[in-house]
């Protein structure tokens, strides 16, 4: 918790403070994969994806356009990472639970979901 | 199919009904290609015989418009290719269906319901030892006889790589033989159209090396320690327990899948989704949104941590 306040004070400082689109197509094509491999549809509508549609949490087609993670945390790559793989410890009280997966899907994903559309 | 298991019956190539792993799923699928390709035959040879009538020359034209063509081409051969693909595929799918268990041999029930699967596990007697739902372990390298009920309307158990298809009737008991000759996890999928969520009812086997499933077995027999704690008091509050059963707690009920070890399936919803945490918390929440029609309702009344809590405790019954 002290290491993400501090790279959040550190960010204040950053020059680019908008979520930063990456362009490696693979690793969006593996997040979106290891996405429907999670399951994260099953509370999230997913960009692109057809079924599941769950409406438990918020749909994140157009994620990228927002400046929060849970109208809590600057919505950045590594901040947005860390959220998708363990939200509990950065977003206390929150309803996501920490979802069984490795650092590289977890930053796939965050580079998925942020993907310019 | 993913390595969750996650229910994909009838998607990756080869088809799953196009690859047989095991001795009950072969004929099927030998029985699929001969007719295909004798239908291109026969077809080959109606072709042919159109083409004679419109291009031949009045030679073969008149051999093909006489009397002994129509008794060769348009009785004999037809009488002939079906007697005998009849009689072949009456032969080689007669031993699919199972008229009674084989001495010592694996014995389970599974029984269609609106839109998953009852599970039960017999002994050598007779009695049930295993409850589960929705996914079926077995060993490798041996028939399992598969006795197929329904508990309201028809559906239809098929695990394309490992047997044949069979209707679920009520009122009936249809028996099917299994095998799989490699561990690993085969999809199943409702095959015969059941109302509403028919699609998303899908199937997990799980087939295990001998010893493997020796160990899972003796897992599951043995009795469950309850595991306590705030999750498990508003599965309790919440009126869960009236649905689900499981085992070594108070909850008991009988209407919907036994939970005493959802934690270790290898998906969710009837082999739809993934199983973890999140999907946990996310069928809980909102079952609906996900399988419209399924008889679970949406508990949207939890809160964040009420949901955080029956998700961990479900999660941990393995």
């Amino acid at each position: 918790m002290i290491g993400l306040a501090g790279t959040l004070i550190a960010g204040c400082d950053a020059p680019d403070m908008r979520p930063s689109r990456t362009e490696d197509r693979t690793a969006i094509a593996r997040g979106r994969a290891a996405a429907e491999r999670l399951g994260c549809g099953a509370c999230h509508s997913l960009p692109g994806v057809d079924w599941p549609k769950g409406r438990v949490g918020p749909p994140l087609e157009g994620f990228a356009s927002q400046a929060m993670i849970a109208g809590r945390l600057p919505n950045r790559p590594d901040i947005l990472a860390r959220f998708v793989r363990d939200a509990p410890s950065i977003v206390p009280g929150t309803a996501m639970p920490a979802i069984p997966m490795r650092e590289a899907d977890a930053r796939d994903v965050a580079a998925w979901l942020l993907e310019d559309r | 199919m993913s390595g969750e298991g996650l229910s994909r019956a009838l998607a990756g190539w080869p088809p799953p009904v196009l690859d047989p792993a095991g001795p009950y799923s072969e004929p099927v699928t030998r029985l699929a290609w001969v007719l295909l390709l004798g239908g291109f035959a026969v077809l080959a040879i109606v072709a042919a015989a159109l083409a004679v009538a419109l291009w031949g020359g009045p030679a073969l034209k008149r051999r093909l418009g006489g009397d002994r063509a129509i008794w060769i081409g348009g009785f004999a051969f037809p009488v002939v290719v079906l007697t005998g693909l009849l009689v072949w595929g009456l032969t080689l799918t007669s031993q699919l269906s199972a008229t009674g268990p084989h001495f010592g041999e694996m014995r389970v029930r599974v029984t269609g319901e609106m839109w998953w699967w009852r599970v039960s596990y017999f002994d050598g007697a007779g009695r049930e030892i295993v409850r589960d739902a929705n996914e079926l372990h077995i060993p490798v390298g041996r028939p399992v006889m598969v006795e197929l009920a329904s508990a309201d309307v028809v559906h239809s158990f098929w695990v394309p790589r490992l047997g044949g298809k069979m209707d679920m009737i009520p009122g009936r008991i249809n028996t099917l033989r299994i095998q799989a000759d490699a561990p690993g996890t085969y999809a199943g999928q409702c095959a015969e159209y059941c109302g509403g969520p028919h699609a998303l009812m899908g199937f997990v086997v799980v087939a295990h090396a001998p010893d493997d499933f020796a160990r899972w077995q003796a897992a599951r027999t043995a009795s469950v320690q309850p595991v306590g704690g705030r999750g498990r008091q508003l599965f309790e509050d919440f009126g869960c327990a009236a649905c689900h059963a499981v085992r070594g707690t108070p909850a008991n009920g009988l209407a919907g899948p036994d939970l005493t070890h959802v934690g270790s399936r290898r998906s969710l919803g009837a082999g739809i989704l993934p199983n973890n945490r999140g999907t946990l918390a996310g069928w809980v929440a909102d079952s609906q949104a996900i399988k419209p029609g399924n008889r679970m309702p949406a508990y949207k009344q939890l809160n964040a941590e009420e949901l955080q809590a029956i998700s961990a405790y479900l999660d941990s019954l393995k």
